[in-house]
């Protein structure tokens, strides 16, 4: 008797559990709302422009020729090039918290306020505390437009060269 | 089904179906209490008081609060503030109940930790005690979330992204709890569901039991006497109420009780009426934004030595020290190794213990609430270190202590 009781309340509870579980999660509507297309052709060479997707703020930095000259292999395997621009893209979200960083024209890098992090103009950090680079969000290029949530031929590639690990 | 016969009068008739006469003596009447007790241990009937107050105005708040990202700035700072007959009343008797209950908290337990209170034979009264805090805490900062300013929505992104445990990167576990990729009406809505129902039940689960594990132990005193209660309380049941060293708790110790309630509620209703600024933080004033931060992040005051644990460290070690700071004073009675329940005071390297711990708190809570530059980074990082330092002393400070 025990035991068939025990079997129909472990059931239940699994079922009631995994229940919860999915009322918690992201509606398909949040979900679907996943997609943004950013216009590239208005961005101006260092100046930060700031686009949204999924809620979050989106980091658009157009590189000057210097700057890109300026790299090193690391750096520049974060870049993407849109039309033979050197762009950085990436979620503008400090990796440590979840702070936005400040973009600083005149020092090319990004600073956290925040917590004191700071990160260069490709978004990989270069002060403790955020443990990783600036996230780059699945993009997909189409001619001067990028599409965010969409995982391209660059995205892939750059996934493979475990840019994004 | 018991024998009932007609009753005599109105407490007859409730007596019988309900044993009132009985209760009242397990509840109060003859519930003991030590006569050697100061002011300290009336924070308990402060604080259950202070409780009292946050669902009677949360209540009131509830009324026209409303849980939607677009409505809810306005519904606090317009409706309840400007329209509502009174709404700024509950409001900041709300406000200032939710940091008071904080202060109240801290100084039960400094009480608890300096007189011993949580020694061998009270340690249930320890861990439900902290059960208590972790609600309260949990509870204060749902509630944090409510108004959706500035500081709502970034301290909700801030706590939620600690979930993704540093480096394991479990940002699937965030967006869980947020139901969104950010802090959105799913997370609003369920913060709100937390606040006003979830966790007040756990509250009141929690305080029954916190009540309860005081039964057998019974409340410990200020000199760390250990005495038969029974005794105590035939010889106070005989008469002999100046020999004994209990007296009831209703409505003898009460009264005492109530006094202290009466002082602490002058000084509350001072605050709401002339101080309520200090509960409200000013960027919480902005409406949230997701697309602008703050210039500085800090929680309110009751939180920032936890803070302070967590900022000047690494990330992963950050988080592992924050963690320890939340568990490790569940563990007190068994990190003091001491046999001794007597005050800080006569225990020798303890005193030092309890001070030394009392000001690392302070610097913390100070060092938090800077932003993190220079010196104030530093002096921190030094205090963080100094709190785990602390708790790894103290069962050798404890071990060799002698008996009193």
């Amino acid at each position: 008797m025990g035991k068939v009781f025990g079997a129909v309340a472990g059931v239940g509870a699994v079922g009631a559990l995994y229940a919860m579980k999915k009322s918690w999660d992201p509606l398909p509507s949040v979900k679907a709302a996943g997609f943004t297309t950013i216009d590239l052709s208005a961005a101006e060479p260092n100046k930060l422009m700031v686009e949204k997707w999924r809620g979050k703020p989106i980091f658009v930095l157009k590189k000057t020729p210097e700057m890109v000259a300026k790299q090193s292999a690391e750096q520049t395997a974060r870049d993407i090039v849109v039309n033979g621009d050197s762009f950085l893209i990436c979620i503008g979200l400090c990796t440590h918290l979840g702070c936005i960083p400040a973009y600083r024209e005149a020092k090319l890098d990004f600073k956290c306020a925040c917590h004191g992090g700071e990160f260069d103009s490709s978004g990989i950090e270069t002060k403790a505390p955020p443990p990783s680079p600036m996230e780059i969000p699945p993009f997909n290029v189409k001619g001067n437009t990028v599409v965010l949530g969409e995982e391209g031929e660059a995205y892939r590639k750059m996934k493979e060269a475990g840019v994004l690990a | 089904m018991a024998h009932f016969t007609k009753a005599t009068s109105v407490h007859d008739w409730l007596n019988q179906r309900l044993a009132i006469d009985t209760l009242q003596r397990v509840l109060s009447k003859e519930y003991w209490i030590p006569k050697n007790i100061n002011f300290l241990w009336a924070m308990g009937m402060v604080l259950a008081f202070t409780f009292g107050i946050l669902l009677v105005s949360g209540i009131f708040l509830l009324m026209y609060y409303q849980p939607n990202v677009d409505t809810a700035f306005d519904s606090v700072n317009y409706t309840i503030m400007r329209e509502v007959d009174f709404g700024w009343l509950w409001r900041h008797v709300h406000a200032v109940a939710a940091s008071v209950v904080f202060l109240i908290i801290y100084i039960h337990m400094l009480t608890g930790i300096y007189y011993g209170s949580y020694k061998k034979g009270r340690e249930m009264i320890w861990i439900s005690g902290m059960l208590l805090f972790v609600a309260f805490s949990a509870e204060a900062f749902s509630g944090y979330m409510l108004p959706w300013g500035q500081m709502s929505y970034w301290a909700g992104m801030v706590i939620t992204n600690l979930f993704s445990l540093g480096s394991l990167e479990f940002n699937g576990l965030v967006e869980w709890i947020r139901g969104d990729y950010v802090p959105g009406q799913a997370f609003l809505d369920r913060f709100f569901m937390l606040h006003v129902l979830l966790i007040p039940l756990a509250i009141l689960g929690v305080i029954g039991l916190h009540f309860g594990a005081l039964r057998i132990p019974h409340v410990n005193n200020q000199d760390g006497e250990e005495f038969d209660f029974d005794e105590e309380a035939a010889k106070y049941k005989a008469g002999n109420k100046k020999e004994s060293k209990v007296i009831a708790f209703a409505n003898d110790f009460l009264s005492k009780d109530m006094f202290v309630v009466s002082i602490y509620l002058i000084f509350f209703f001072y605050l709401v009426f002339w101080h309520f600024g200090f509960a409200m933080d000013p960027i919480n004033f902005d409406p949230a934004d997701g697309l602008k931060t703050p210039p500085h992040i800090y929680p309110e005051w009751y939180f920032l030595w936890s803070y302070e644990i967590l900022r000047p460290f690494p990330k992963d070690p950050g988080l592992v020290a924050f963690g320890f700071a939340q568990v490790i004073f569940f563990l007190l009675p068994w990190f003091d190794r001491s046999p001794n329940a007597v005050p800080a005071s006569r225990r020798g390297l303890f005193f030092f213990w309890f001070w030394a711990m009392v000001v690392d708190l302070i610097i913390l809570t100070a060092m938090g609430k800077l932003p993190p530059v220079g010196v104030y980074s530093l002096i921190g990082e030094v205090a963080a270190y100094g709190f785990i330092a602390l708790w790894v002393i103290l069962p050798f400070i404890t071990r060799n202590e002698k008996r009193v």
